[in-house]
């Protein structure tokens, strides 16, 4: 059975005029110690998708529909204080920026012990002692001085660190990291995905990996779900779906990024953008930029399609290599 | 600090000297004192002296702790300073203090309520009270206390002045009460004037916070809204509003003449003013040197409370 379970999920923001569709209907799944890369370019409902996760959408100004379950447990229809429950301890998210995402004002040591203390109910020495080893299990050199250090006295990558550390002492069974290593250099960004996975291993979680970065995908993740225009264009494992894909927006994805086909002269991108949310055109989403358009792309939404541990959502695919 | 409290002094001290009329007008006009009483005055404060000399005689007394002598009230002017300066601070603590207590707490709240009616409700309150002229509001309360003896509290309060007539004969106790009795209007006079303000910077600033990635990862690990709100919000808010007390303090001292001459309060702007109508030199100097010298205070205190919020804020 999977972990996680998501069925039709739309997401809409209330706006003065009517309501604005982010996400439109997206299923997926993640088991337990495997890691669903999410991806696609900026602006294709992914960081909001891992918000409505965690329920983190503002609840006046949002829309969450269709189904997510975790573990069985229904989290659509959650209220504050049993979402409270949840967060931490059966999901946890590691977010985008480490550089805003730590209180400026607090001590590591404080932001650590606080959430130590709420999810595994220990108090002083025992605390101190979980804290200290929280940091020492992200790789921070020298744990124990380190708690009274501020934020602003960490780089990056460590900050990172100390998210990830505290994101994991609740022992969450399922992770979402939205792009953690897009703020970060690349050699740093190479030894958060190894902490990640070790990590990862060790717990034994799920995890779900939002990134726009095909390389980095490629590193870590098991099975991938591209997304685009607020709908998934194709899921699959991640061999499949990197070396042969079927949804031409991958193929385009592919195509454009150094290093995943043979050497050309140039790199070929992808005509456009992506059409914002309320703008999206009829048919598939994707055929005004798709270079394999058919006459009904235009006008019939292409329905879902599964063989073999894919699913896509395509009237006119790349040929499936066998 | 001190080239400021130079500059400032400098151009208080010349501008005096540009304005028409001089300190001994009234001993001037006075037929019973003798020419020569005069002449000797104006050795003996130098004002026979030329412009540059003066300003630097007085510097020197200052720098000696001599602040002159007051020619309207007939006493040295650290002497009037003196009591007229504690009844300001007091004032100015006193307002500070009640439109802090109430503003934050509001701004905080149509920050985590906006755009619903109680948001709105208490933004238009709070512009209200904005627009009120003080001396509106102050005419307003105590046109209350006297005529509408039927009102609690506000009824019976005293309509001017610092303490009543038998505060010598009061105990400890009775005394501090008193004092707060004649504080309340107009130290909520003022308070009503800076409360707008504060609550929408408290609520700009809160909100502003609540956005930030940090309170939302927050909330992504289980905390609870009351930690998020306190703990990583709020002080996070507050250093706007520290920067700002050091100026509202400030502002309060300028800003309260007005209150202080319509309730009768006996602070420092009622005899700031009535020293530039009496030319009165010396002690306009000092109530300038005062004013200069308590923002200068006022921003030391919001400097000492910001790097106490704020790890990243240094003192050197």
């Amino acid at each position: 059975m999977s972990l996680l379970r998501v069925e039709n999920l739309s997401v809409s923001f209330r706006t003065s005029a009517e309501p604005l569709q982010v996400v439109d209907g997206i299923s997926f799944s993640v088991a337990r110690g495997e890691t669903l890369g999410l991806v696609g370019e900026s602006g294709c409902g992914k960081s909001v998708t891992a918000q409505a996760l965690l329920g983190l959408l503002p609840p006046k100004k949002s829309l969450v529909s269709g189904s997510i379950q975790l573990d069985g447990q229904e989290l659509t229809t959650l209220e504050i204080d049993q979402w409270r429950k949840v967060r931490g301890r059966k999901i946890s998210m590691v977010f985008q920026d480490p550089m805003t995402s730590l209180n400026p004002l607090l001590t590591i040591g404080a932001q650590i012990r606080e959430v130590v203390a709420l999810h595994q109910k220990l108090s002083g020495k025992a605390l101190e002692e979980e804290a200290t080893a929280w940091l020492a299990k992200v790789g921070i050199p020298d744990p124990l001085a380190r708690l009274n250090a501020y934020p602003f006295e960490f780089s990056g990558g460590m900050r990172q660190r100390v998210l990830i550390a505290l994101a994991l002492s609740g022992r969450p069974d399922l992770l979402v990291a939205d792009e953690p290593t897009t703020a970060l250099d690349v050699t740093i960004q190479a030894q958060i995905l190894e902490l990640l996975r070790k990590l990862q291993e060790e717990f034994g979680m799920g995890m779900i990996f939002i990134t726009h970065d095909l390389g980095v995908v490629e590193r870590i993740s098991d099975r991938i779900a591209v997304m685009y225009a607020g709908r998934i264009a194709e899921t699959g494992p991640s061999s499949q779906i990197l070396s042969s894909p079927l949804h031409p927006y991958t193929d385009g994805l592919l195509e454009s990024v150094p290093g995943f086909r043979p050497r050309r002269s140039r790199l070929v991108s992808i005509g456009g953008t992506v059409p914002s949310p309320g703008a999206w055109p009829p048919g598939c989403r994707f055929h005004p930029r798709c270079h394999r358009v058919l006459d009904r792309c235009r006008t019939d939404i292409p329905p879902v399609t599964e063989k073999a541990g894919c699913l896509w959502s395509c009237h006119n695919p790349l040929a499936q290599t066998p | 600090m001190i080239p400021m409290l130079l500059g400032v002094s400098l151009l208080a001290f010349a501008l005096l000297q540009l304005s028409p009329g001089d300190p001994l007008a009234a001993q001037r006009n006075n037929p019973q004192v003798p020419d020569e009483l005069i002449r000797r005055i104006e050795r003996q404060y130098g004002f026979d002296k030329p412009f540059p000399e003066q300003y630097a005689l007085w510097l020197g007394n200052v720098f000696h702790g001599n602040l002159g002598y007051s020619f309207k009230y007939k006493r040295p002017v650290a002497d009037v300073l003196w009591e007229r300066l504690s009844a300001t601070l007091l004032l100015a603590l006193f307002s500070s203090g009640l439109a802090w207590l109430v503003a934050v707490p509001l701004g905080v709240w149509s920050a985590l309520r906006r755009g619903e009616w109680i948001d709105k409700t208490v933004s238009v309150i709070a512009f209200v009270g904005m627009s009120l002229p003080s001396f509106f509001l102050a005419l307003l309360l105590l046109y209350a206390a006297t005529m509408m003896p039927e009102l609690p509290l506000l009824g019976r309060l005293p309509i001017g002045g610092l303490t009543s007539a038998d505060f010598d004969s009061m105990g400890w106790l009775h005394r501090v009460w008193d004092v707060f009795l004649h504080l309340l209007i107009p130290g909520t006079v003022l308070a009503v004037g800076a409360l707008a303000g504060l609550q929408r910077i408290a609520r700009g600033s809160m909100l502003e916070v609540l956005r930030q990635p940090y309170v939302i990862a927050a909330r992504s690990r289980g905390l609870s809204e009351g930690a998020i709100l306190w703990r990583h919000a709020f002080r996070n808010a507050a250093n706007p509003l520290l920067t700002l007390l050091g100026f509202e303090f400030s502002a309060l001292l300028s800003g309260a003449a007005f209150t202080e001459i319509i309730t009768s309060w006996p602070g420092l702007g009622l005899v700031a003013l009535e020293a530039v109508r009496a030319k009165d030199l010396f002690l306009v100097m000092a109530t300038v040197l005062m004013g200069s010298l308590l923002l200068l205070l006022g921003n030391l205190l919001s400097d000492l409370l910001l790097a106490w919020n704020d790890p990243r804020v240094k003192l050197r």
